[in-house]
């Protein structure tokens, strides 16, 4: 039996092998990978954004004069698939960059592979602390502000709240402890007259809302931290709303501003939590003018934060592979060190010392108009301004 | 004190809606013997046309009507599988359903978001239970009242159903003894058909339900399904008392366990199903299954070894797959590692499966424990590669020998959800304890030394160690441990009147398969170059089932192609098109439709007819397999 067995394996290898040579020797290709199937309420609006990108940059000419070509690769939602797509992209494809990258430990297993096999990785999503310092490397950078600054820009708005029991709710795991664990420390340094009475860890995707905002208002804290996002986010309001968990209580959330998990929530979404999010509909500045009305052209739909993440992601690459002037790993890791580009938020910057870009967010308050979510008093926090010092940074990342 | 009250209300809610799915797929086990894996899919298609419909009609009327509507529309669906898809391969070999119903469920995944987009959808409130009730201080939400009271009343109806009318005791006859039933003369097929159907309604109608408390997207069946099916077996299969209990006993646990334990959700339904499977093996209100009334050697073509010109060809095939790396690429060889070290998996599980017909749903444990021990070793004690290699799968090997003791006690589905639990553990010990393996950002950074860090390099060693497994477990069936092993699968009873110590013998058996599993996981550690907390997961042992129940179960060689076309197929549909799961599923179905046997035991069953029409070879032995079938 075995003979038919290895025929069948050799010929089904080939076909893997030697398929999609469509885009020309000349083109620049850079190979992108999401969590498409797994997560679409996010990837569809990413995906949205950085085909509007490479349409603007092709349009302009491309770089330095090449075509620019983004072939994309779902993952599944899995570290092992994400590895096997990031090498047909390298090996088989030959492109000059890997992009993409939503969940912490795909982004870290990407960029583990990119070190390993000396290719340049611009991570777009996973907001793990770790992808820029404890596991750190050359060939990895990042674009969204990480689980640190995002933190860092909430406990700012926190930190001035009178409340000083709190309690937290976040999803049991990586992402959901490290924006606890981050959060706690910082808010501990500035008061440290806050009590932490209680900490609920519901499964990520799998929270049983209605015994959970039981335990919390049990432990009757004055304000509450909250991780959760997606569905698990859209049942825990709701149980909170009939129960009355957060009335009378300070709420601060992550995540919750932006426009894939607020607008979900419709006429229930909750009033005057403190929260980090896209705005789209409130940000008057040339740059996002420009942008919004792009897409709005291109799609007839609004954009989501993670059109803003997709879009930028190209953008950034094809910036690093245009000052580089060559698809060398070395060379664009020189480029686009210390780079600065225009972005929809304004200018950023990658960051020479950790390869963190200083892209912000928004920071403001929920608030319900016309029986929709939306953020009200937002302001822009730049990401630079919420990163600790390089002396930190330093001890935090291993030496190349 | 009223808190206490309070939280032990909502944890009845919960336990509504997880009884109201778990009472559906009981019934349909307990008939059909259908191992529903799709039962989430009717589950989360209830919730999105109860979405649409609840959106379209207003007014109480048509809130409550577009539920129970919802639910009768998916009950349809529900027949309509059954009758086209279900209905042909009840006479395939046992667990192969779970692969139809697999196959549907990835559609279902894709389909959803086909239809009604990406978006989490929130639906309305019930009309008349928006808000909640004070009880002393604490507020109970009006909507899980009626879910607290309507699961007793769906219970005490399913009674009635079950105890009062005649399709009742037809159902309860054909849940003991389904081929006694037929020899009555009952009509099994529309006895089948109507059971699935309310079961459907019943899962479909718990989605429905669902529209006031949660978001409908396009995971829900994954979020509930496992759950579920613990709860199935926690209460024991076909009892609907029992579903009742277990949902009961699994959601107060929980509501009560947070409050000193805020991680304990994760593991919680699985540790209860371990402690409830040790003490009584058929769970709570199971009762033992009756022996079943085959006779293997008739219904299966005997197994023999290779003849020498089979064993030249096989050699031939080796030989060419080693000339991969002669002609392609780098990619091609990375992924031809990997189907390799998936043969490895695969060939493992059919080991325990289709030679001791014991079906693990958790062997991705082993498989993983392999991949741990090698980062361990490699990372913390900085061992060389071939060290590694050598001694990482023996953390499977223990694993697999310390709760393959508990295991082999049990046989079945019982078996297969016990082995699914302590997978589930070993999981989430592997998630929880960050200090020493990275939690779910697991460990980085274990690539291949040199002298195998070449594509080529690392896929000889793949080929060749999965060579090695093949042959070895191959001699290993044909010899006297795997006579005693295929005894044991066959008749337990009379097995153990001739003197062979069958508990032994099958869990030495899951040691060897565990072993071998680990083996396969510690080269995929290099392979990867690191070790995620997935590599442990649900979706990798089903992911070994479908390739065993592909390539055929009744084979001795099916599960080596089983493997190697699953698992190219799902890499190139993932890098080729952006709706891989319809495509994978409607692949998987069309398999189970015309090969219900498998791809090698269709294939096997082709070459017996040729050579039966060909010249009369031994008509007398042929003639009684083929009546048999």
């Amino acid at each position: 039996m075995r003979a038919r067995n290895y025929i069948v394996g050799a010929a089904f290898a080939l076909l893997a092998g030697g398929m999609a040579h469509s885009a020309l020797a000349q083109d620049i290709k850079i190979g992108e990978i999401n969590s498409y199937s797994l997560l679409p309420a996010f990837t569809e609006p990413y995906r949205k954004g950085w085909q509007l990108a490479v349409e603007e940059i092709n349009a302009a000419g491309g770089i330095n004069g090449k075509k620019l070509v983004v072939i994309s690769k779902d993952d599944g939602g899995k570290p092992a698939d994400a590895q096997t797509a990031a090498n047909e992209l390298v090996s088989s494809e030959g492109v000059a960059m890997l992009t993409g990258t939503f969940l912490s430990n795909i982004g870290l297993a990407v960029s583990d592979f990119a070190n390993q096999k000396k290719v340049f990785f611009l991570a777009a999503e996973p907001l793990t602390d770790a992808v820029t310092w404890s596991k750190g490397n050359k060939y990895t950078f990042r674009l969204r502000p990480s689980n640190y600054m995002q933190a860092a820009m909430l406990v700012e708005a926190a930190a001035k709240l009178p409340a000083k029991r709190w309690a937290t709710i976040a999803p049991n795991y990586e992402y959901g402890q490290s924006a606890v664990a981050v959060f706690k420390k910082l808010m501990s340094e500035k008061r440290p007259d806050i009590q932490w009475v209680d900490e609920q860890w519901p499964p990520q995707g799998k929270i049983d809302a209605g015994p959970v905002v039981q335990a919390v208002a049990a432990a009757n804290p004055e304000a509450i931290l909250n991780v959760t996002f997606g569905a698990d986010l859209v049942k825990l309001v709701r149980e909170g709303n009939t129960r009355g968990l957060f009335k009378g209580r300070e709420v601060v959330s992550f995540l919750t501003g932006e426009p894939e998990y607020l607008d979900p929530l419709k006429d229930e979404t909750p009033e005057g939590w403190i929260v980090t999010g896209y705005p789209w509909y409130s940000i008057k500045t040339p740059e996002h003018d420009a942008f919004l009305k792009a897409y709005q052209a291109k799609y007839n739909d609004y954009p989501r934060l993670g059109s803003i993440v997709g879009y930028q992601t190209i953008k950034a690459a094809a910036a690093i592979l245009a000052k580089a002037g060559s698809t060398d790993p070395e060379k664009l890791i020189t480029a686009a060190e210390g780079l600065s580009m225009p972005s929809p938020f304004g200018e950023i910057t990658f960051r020479k010392i950790d390869h963190q870009s200083t892209l912000g967010a928004f920071v403001g308050k929920t608030a319900l108009k016309d029986g929709k979510g939306v953020m009200v008093d937002s302001s822009y926090k730049k990401g630079s301004d919420y990163l600790p010092s390089d002396a930190e940074v330093e001890k935090l990342r291993p030496k190349d | 004190m009223a808190f206490y009250v309070v939280q032990f209300l909502t944890g009845l809610a919960s336990a509504a809606s997880l009884f109201l799915v778990a009472s559906g797929l009981s019934i349909i086990f307990g008939v059909t013997r259908i191992v529903n894996f799709a039962h989430g899919a009717f589950y989360m298609i209830g919730a999105y046309i109860a979405f649409t419909l609840t959106e379209r009609l207003s007014g109480a009327f048509g809130f409550w009507g577009s539920i129970v509507l919802a639910a009768i529309a998916v009950a349809l669906i529900g027949v309509l599988v059954e009758m086209v898809l279900l209905r042909r391969i009840y006479h395939a070999p046992e667990l192969f359903q779970l692969l139809a119903t697999f196959g549907l469920t990835l559609m279902v995944e894709d389909l959803v978001v086909l239809i009604w987009g990406p978006d989490d959808l929130v639906g309305r409130r019930a009309p008349g239970f928006r808000g909640a009730i004070d009880f002393f201080g604490q507020n109970i939400p009006s909507y899980d009242l009626f879910l607290i009271v309507l699961s007793p009343v769906v219970l005490g109806i399913l009674w009635l159903l079950f105890q009062r009318t005649r399709w009742g005791v037809l159902v309860r006859a054909a849940t003991q003894d389904r081929d006694m039933v037929a020899a009555l003369g009952v009509n099994q097929k529309w006895l089948f058909t109507s059971v699935f159907a309310v079961g459907v309604f019943l899962a479909a109608l718990g989605g429905a339900l669902q529209i006031p408390r949660d978001a409908v997207h396009h995971a829900m069946d994954l979020r509930i399904i496992v759950e579920v099916f613990v709860v199935v077996v926690i209460g024991g299969l076909g009892s609907i008392v029992g579903a009742f209990v277990a949902a009961v006993l699994v959601s107060e646990l929980n509501a009560f366990g947070i409050l000193i334990f805020p991680k304990i959700s994760i593991i919680l339904v699985f540790l209860v199903m371990a402690v409830v499977l040790i003490v009584r093996p058929w769970g709570l209100f199971g009762k033992p299954e009756a022996p079943a009334r085959k006779t293997p050697g008739l219904t299966v073509n005997p197994w023999r070894p290779l003849t020498s010109n089979e064993r030249l060809m096989a050699l031939a095939a080796l030989v060419v797959a080693a000339t991969l790396p002669l002609f392609a690429g780098n990619y091609a060889l990375t992924v031809g590692s990997e189907i390799a070290i998936f043969v490895i998996f695969a060939v493992s599980l059919h080991f325990l499966m289709s030679v001791g017909g014991l079906a693990s749903f958790g062997h991705a444990a082993y498989f993983g424990l392999g991949a741990y021990g090698v980062a361990f070793l490699a990372k913390m004690a900085g061992l060389p590669m071939i060290v590694c290699l050598l001694l990482g799968p023996l953390l499977g090997c223990m694993g697999a020998a310390v709760f393959g003791f508990f295991a082999v006690q049990l046989s079945g589905v019982y078996f297969a959800m016990l082995t699914l639990a302590f997978a589930q553990i070993v999981w989430s010990i592997a998630f929880q304890w960050v200090s020493v393996t990275g939690g779910d950002n697991g460990i980085l950074g274990v690539w291949p030394e040199r002298w195998a860090a070449s594509p080529s390099h690392f896929y000889w060693l793949a080929l060749g160690v999965a060579a090695l497994v093949t042959v070895a477990l191959r001699a290993m069936v044909f010899s006297p441990f795997g006579y005693a092993l295929r005894a044991t699968r066959d008749s337990l009873l009379r097995t153990e009147a001739i003197g062979i110590n069958a508990k032994r013998i099958q869990w030495t058996a899951f040691v060897i398969a565990g072993t071998t599993a680990g083996i396969g996981g510690a080269l995929f550690a290099y392979l990867k170059g690191s070790v995620f907390p997935d590599n442990l997961g649900i979706s990798l042992s089903v992911d070994a089932l479908v390739m065993v129940l592909l390539g055929g179960v009744e084979t001795v060689s099916g599960a080596v192609i089983g493997a190697i076309v699953y698992k190219a197929l799902n890499i190139w549909l993932v890098s080729q098109t952006d709706l891989s799961k319809l495509v994978l599923g409607g692949f998987i179905v069309l398999i189970v439709v015309v090969f219900p046997k498998g791809i090698v035991g269709m294939l096997e069953m082709l070459a017996q007819r040729r050579r039966k029409a060909s010249p009369p070879g031994s008509p007398l032995l042929a003639k009684p397999i083929e009546s048999a079938e």
